[in-house]
């Protein structure tokens, strides 16, 4: 353990809070002591904090603003929830949520290509604003489908439901209605096994020749393209795993409840934003960070549910004070003074101890 | 070392966090204790009545949000029922317990509003305001087999399962009855659409809508829809529906956007017969509105604040009274929901020592056998599918106000 790299090591840590978690809010909630309210909140955090490790990639380790982040989870949503919904009962319920999930990373990474090709030009605050249009645009896009199945096969539609002109059958994508009785696949099991996944991917890509690469575009750009880095590849490498990544929080999202419809509040740039939230709070670039914020700020809603109308002024606050805490100077200088005070603790205490 | 001794400490406040989470269930937020709010009422029934026990209700819908008037409009509506109701005595001689969850019309947050109450101890269910969020709750009060009645979900899938009843028509119900209606009394034979294609309420009473058009043999000559980004100019969609010579113009939306249609048409100078459903109540009270627009307008709506019946007449003057305006629908679907859990109650004859399990079982019965008359309609009956069976109402304004057809 002595010998591990401290990179290797400080990775483990993070795998290791992921692991305990999850054996002990599994444990607790076999053993029904966990609230209905936090049972059901369960895969909510796993998604929560899959989006944030997967933004941390390109907005920590790519250094791009991306906006868009709740579009490419749309994608994932929709892509994996039409499958399920037209292989329901066809096939073996785990080895459909096996190829949704799949379906959905791969579809989400797709758009995250052609998506990326013309947006990875841009820089900066341009990007941003770019990434952010795209986002809304691909939440408009799903809001005209109309796909319905009938004897005759698939109808499809963007102006309205009766267009499709359906001989019995159902309508499968309803426009704004969405798809509706989607099965209901997504366990906490699986939620937090594909956290560990995304972490692993992310983590090591981090630490690869790749990562080292997206990092050195991220510092300085016309350095590494001038040692020979190509930068459209591997810029548009980060953005497309992190696309892939944000597609499987989507299934996750689609699965966990029986309907899907494409508002501004759960795929819009609201979402966006506050997955951009997860990742600046907890610290641009840090992985272990931006989960454990993504943990705190979907939580912390919920639980100050008994103040009803002051929650969400006491969560604004919350959420400035501990910006304020974490990323300001005399924050920091305040938080050093109280790990040296802990230090202090804990060294006194082992020399008690020997 | 720091750094790890920082993410210990961290992870033991998450700890604590999480654990007081579990804890504090039952705190349950905005829970109004009943018991001694009339000491006498209660005293009455006292002789079989346990004082403890007492029926918990949860209600949810959006109090935050886009959509916090129509979620504060029932929280207020159910309240205001279970006072009196508690006043009166209570249900079968128990008190009732109610409390109002928050879920930002949003299919997440109600599942989460609906866990909260579950921790509070909820046994029948008033919700969820809005249709998406309906549809995701009705699966988990179908699972714990838990008593659902929304006030005003009007979507097909909000009630799909035979635990869930309505208080509302459903869309397509609306839908056709406004087709039928409009067929009926010869109030057009070409007819334009203006409808929300982002909003589900109001493509799902198009949709039904249309398809009872085509087989009363109604002339649809234009469909126009617009979104809820683009819900500020209709110039568009009213020219449109002008060119295409349609005499009445079929509104399924909000009275919102209802109104700038109006002042559009106006300003263009064409004057069609304008239908919409109940989502335009409330067009007569929008502030800075000018009232002679509407005049002509016909509408579908359950609830008229203007009705004479005591009945509304009591309900509209204590509403003002308590909270300083008028009562829109959503308020008397609340109100009125609140009043049907109570007649079905006593039908079934539960009492709060039953699971909620066993409640459900019992209302679901009840519910078929029972007939209703309230703000909402008179002589309501339900079926095993949920949907509530009463005659629509349509007004028409004339003079600034409603008046009934």
């Amino acid at each position: 353990m002595k010998r591990m790299q401290k990179t290797t090591r400080s990775n483990f840590i993070t795998y290791g809070i992921v692991i305990v978690g999850t054996i002990l809010f599994q444990a607790l909630d076999s053993a029904g002591m966990l609230s209905s309210l936090l049972s059901g909140l369960l895969v909510p955090l796993c998604y929560f904090m899959i989006l944030a490790v997967s933004l941390n990639l390109v907005v920590g380790i790519l250094g791009e603003l991306s906006l868009g982040h709740a579009g490419f989870m749309c994608v994932g949503a929709f892509a994996s929830a039409f499958f399920s919904k037209i292989m329901d009962g066809a096939m073996p319920d785990g080895l459909r949520f096996f190829l949704a999930l799949l379906i959905g990373a791969a579809l989400a990474g797709v758009f995250g290509i052609l998506i990326g090709i013309p947006v990875l030009r841009l820089r900066g605050d341009y990007l941003a604003i770019v990434t952010l249009a795209f986002g809304e645009i691909i939440r408009n896009v799903v809001n005209v489908f109309y796909i319905g199945r009938d004897a005759n096969g698939f109808h499809f539609s963007m102006k309205d439901a009766m267009s499709l002109n359906m001989d019995g059958g159902e309508i499968i994508v309803n426009g704004p209605q969405g798809i509706n009785g989607t099965p209901r696949d997504s366990t906490f099991l699986i939620s937090a096994i594909l956290l560990l996944i995304t972490l692993i991917i992310v983590l090591n890509l981090i630490n690869s020749r790749s990562g080292r690469a997206i990092m050195s575009i991220r510092d300085d750009r016309i350095a590494a393209e001038s040692i020979g880095i190509n930068i459209t590849k591997f810029k548009l490498m980060a953005f497309a795993i992190s696309s892939a990544l944000a597609g499987v929080a989507g299934v996750l999202y689609a699965h966990n409840l029986s309907t899907l419809a494409a508002s501004s509040s759960n795929f819009g740039y609201n979402m966006s934003i506050s997955i951009l939230v997860f990742v600046v709070l907890g610290g641009i670039g840090s992985i272990r960070g931006s989960m454990i914020a993504a943990f705190i700020l979907t939580l912390l809603p919920e639980l100050l549910r008994s103040l009803s109308d002051y929650r969400m002024l006491i969560y604004a606050i919350v959420l400035i004070i501990m910006m304020l805490v974490n990323w300001s100077t005399s924050g920091r200088y305040m938080k050093e003074k109280i790990a040296d005070w802990f230090r202090g603790l804990r060294k006194s205490g082992t020399k008690g101890v020997s | 070392m720091r750094k790890k001794c920082l993410s210990v400490f961290l992870a033991g406040v998450l700890a604590v966090t999480a654990l007081a989470g579990c804890g504090g269930g039952n705190g349950g937020s905005e829970t109004t204790a009943a018991a001694g709010d009339n000491g006498t009422a209660a005293a009455d029934n006292g002789g079989s009545a346990d004082s403890d026990a007492v029926f918990k209700i949860g209600g949810i819908g959006p109090i935050t949000g886009n959509t916090a008037i129509y979620g504060t409009a029932v929280q207020n509506g159910m309240a205001q029922a279970f006072d009196e109701i508690n006043a009166a005595g209570g249900i079968n001689g128990y008190q009732v317990e109610y409390s109002f969850e928050d879920d930002v019309s949003d299919p997440q947050n109600a599942v989460t509003a609906y866990n909260t109450l579950k921790d509070w101890g909820m046994q029948m269910l008033i919700g969820t305001v809005t249709s998406g969020a309906c549809e995701a709750v009705v699966d988990e009060t179908y699972a714990d087999n838990m008593f659902q009645i929304t006030p005003s979900g009007t979507s097909l899938n909000s009630i799909k399962n035979d635990n869930a009843f309505r208080m509302c028509f459903s869309d397509p119900a609306q839908g056709s009855e406004s087709a039928k209606y409009i067929s009926e009394n010869n109030l057009g034979s070409k007819i334009a659409v203006i409808y929300d294609s982002s909003d589900t309420y109001s493509t799902g009473i198009y949709q039904a809508f249309a398809e009872e058009a085509e087989t009363l043999g109604l002339e649809i000559v234009a469909a126009e829809s617009f979104t809820a980004d683009t819900n500020t100019d209709f110039s568009v969609q009213v020219q449109k529906a002008q060119d295409a010579g349609a005499d009445l113009v079929f509104l399924p939306i909000y009275y919102q956007e209802a109104s700038l249609i109006l002042a559009k048409a106006q300003e263009i100078g064409y004057a069609p017969q304008f239908f919409g459903c109940d989502g335009m109540d409330g067009i007569l009270t929008l502030e800075n509105f000018d009232v002679s627009l509407a005049e002509g307008l016909m509408l579908m709506t359950p609830f008229s604040a203007d009705a004479e019946d005591e009945l509304t007449q009591n309900f509209v003057s204590a509403y003002e009274e308590a909270h300083g305006e008028t009562p829109n629908q959503f308020a008397a679907d609340a109100y009125d929901a609140a009043y049907v859990i109570k007649a079905a109650a006593e039908q079934a004859g539960i009492t709060p020592d039953m699971s909620a399990s066993d409640i459900c079982d019992a209302m679901k019965t009840a519910m078929t056998e029972i007939s209703y008359t309230g703000l909402t309609g008179k002589e309501i009956t339900w079926g095993e599918d949920g949907e509530p069976t009463k005659a629509p109402i349509v007004v028409k304004v004339t003079n600034g106000a409603y008046e009934f057809m």
